[in-house]
């Protein structure tokens, strides 16, 4: 049994982007695409614009020209409620616990995803849901930023130096969490800026930013 | 409607976990009632006539005060990012924080306004007058204050450009709730127009807030 008809891929398709952070331009005339079970790295020197990049496909910085469009394969979510992005600030509460943290976003997010102390389990950091998060190292508190993009079932990741702060075991383990996000059966896409090479099973592009002087 | 409820019960519970926050601004409420008989002087009846001004003026200061805290914690910590992909859009995600803000600054003070009305002279129906349009007016001072937290939350040192702001905003609700106090009894047009005011207010504000929150994040 195959399906006839298969659904499109889901896709995230840049075309002519464009975009400037106060007076200084980015990068200009920016055009690639990223389906369903691909992994994008963005690499480029500091200021080059990859941070930036991330944001403005989070929604949240408007490019000056150019448009990205989701083409959801047929699931009818809007962008923004398939993104899950991945700052530099962990969005973690000190004065809470690692599941009551965790289960604030996947009530805010929708859930689909796995229960929080599975998650904190996949992340390293089993057994420790009822601690506060501000006895968290930072490491530990970049594994709980982690953890949130499991608790909620969503098909783009947004990473934003996913590895900074973790240790060689932890940088495995967000080539592992990417690996198995990108997988059957419901692969998602993701984009990431790092400078670190994740250590990935499958393949991947990259592109470069500020490239040209 | 979940993820509503999370947010507010997530503020509430910080708030329950940090305390001191919410205590300060009720004893800032008690405190501004407590100094005036001593700068006007002890008298009873002339206390008595001031004392809905007084309740009103410190409620208004004090639910001032705390309109920078609104927004700025979750900004600091990158929260407000991922409220833009949350499950529910951003002007439902601020609504939730106004419920919060509003259970957490301007109940504790309708909470602790006897304590007011035994200070400055109140008696029982002026008390209870004054509670309902404490009740009814505080909803569009929250309300209100959601666009000034919004649009100074970029500000690093936002601090009182907040309440400056939306000051000039708010005089109607003072207007009018001091107005729904004196009025005589059994008519209660001020207090109809403060309830109108708040519930135009509560619809119409997290519109703005949002923009203003969308607007900083670039």
């Amino acid at each position: 049994m195959s399906p006839s008809q298969a659904a499109p891929k889901p896709e995230l398709v840049l075309s002519g982007l464009c975009l400037s952070r106060g007076e200084r331009q980015l990068f200009s005339e920016l055009s690639f695409a990223v389906s369903a079970g691909e992994v994008l790295f963005i690499r480029g020197p500091n200021g080059a614009g990859k941070s930036s990049l991330l944001l403005a496909l989070a929604g949240i910085l408007r490019p000056d020209a150019g448009t990205i469009a989701w083409r959801d394969g047929g699931s009818g979510t809007e962008r923004g409620e398939a993104t899950h992005f991945l700052g530099h600030l962990p969005a973690v509460k000190p004065r809470l616990t690692l599941v009551e943290n965790l289960s604030f976003w996947a009530a805010l997010y929708g859930g689909g995803g796995l229960a929080p102390e599975t998650a904190l389990e996949e992340v390293g950091l089993a057994g420790l849901g009822a601690l506060e998060a501000g006895h968290l190292s930072a490491g530990q508190t970049r594994r709980l930023a982690l953890a949130r993009l499991l608790i909620a079932e969503r098909p783009i990741w947004l990473l934003d130096e996913p590895t900074a702060a973790l240790d060689a075991e932890g940088e495995k383990l967000v080539g592992r969490l990417i690996a198995a996000h990108c997988a059957a059966p419901k692969p998602g896409l993701v984009m990431a800026a790092t400078h670190q090479d994740i250590p990935l099973p499958g393949a991947s592009r990259s592109i470069m930013l500020g490239a040209t002087p | 409607m979940n993820a509503l409820l999370a947010i507010v019960a997530r503020d509430i519970r910080l708030a329950a976990r940090s305390g001191g926050d919410a205590l300060t601004l009720v004893l800032f409420f008690v405190m501004v009632g407590a100094v005036v008989p001593f700068a006007i002087g002890p008298d009873k009846l002339q206390l008595a006539r001031l004392a809905p001004g007084i309740v009103w003026i410190a409620a208004f200061l004090s639910m001032l005060l705390g309109l920078d805290r609104l927004f700025r914690a979750d900004d600091e910590d990158g929260t407000l990012l991922l409220f833009r992909h949350a499950a529910l859009p951003l002007e439902g995600v601020v609504f939730a924080k106004l419920i919060a803000h509003w259970l957490l600054t301007a109940l504790p003070l309708i909470v602790v306004s006897p304590v007011l009305a035994i200070l400055l002279a109140m008696d029982w129906t002026t008390w209870l007058a004054t509670l309902l349009a404490l009740l009814c007016g505080t909803p569009a001072l929250t309300a209100l204050g959601t666009i000034g937290a919004a649009a100074t939350v970029s500000l690093k040192r936002g601090g009182l450009l907040a309440p400056v702001l939306i000051l000039p905003l708010s005089i109607p609700v003072l207007i009018f709730g001091v107005g729904a106090v004196n009025a005589p009894t059994g008519s209660g047009a001020a207090l109809l127009f403060l309830s109108a005011f708040s519930l135009v207010a509560v619809a119409f504000c997290p519109f703005a807030a949002a923009l203003a929150l969308r607007v900083s994040g670039e």
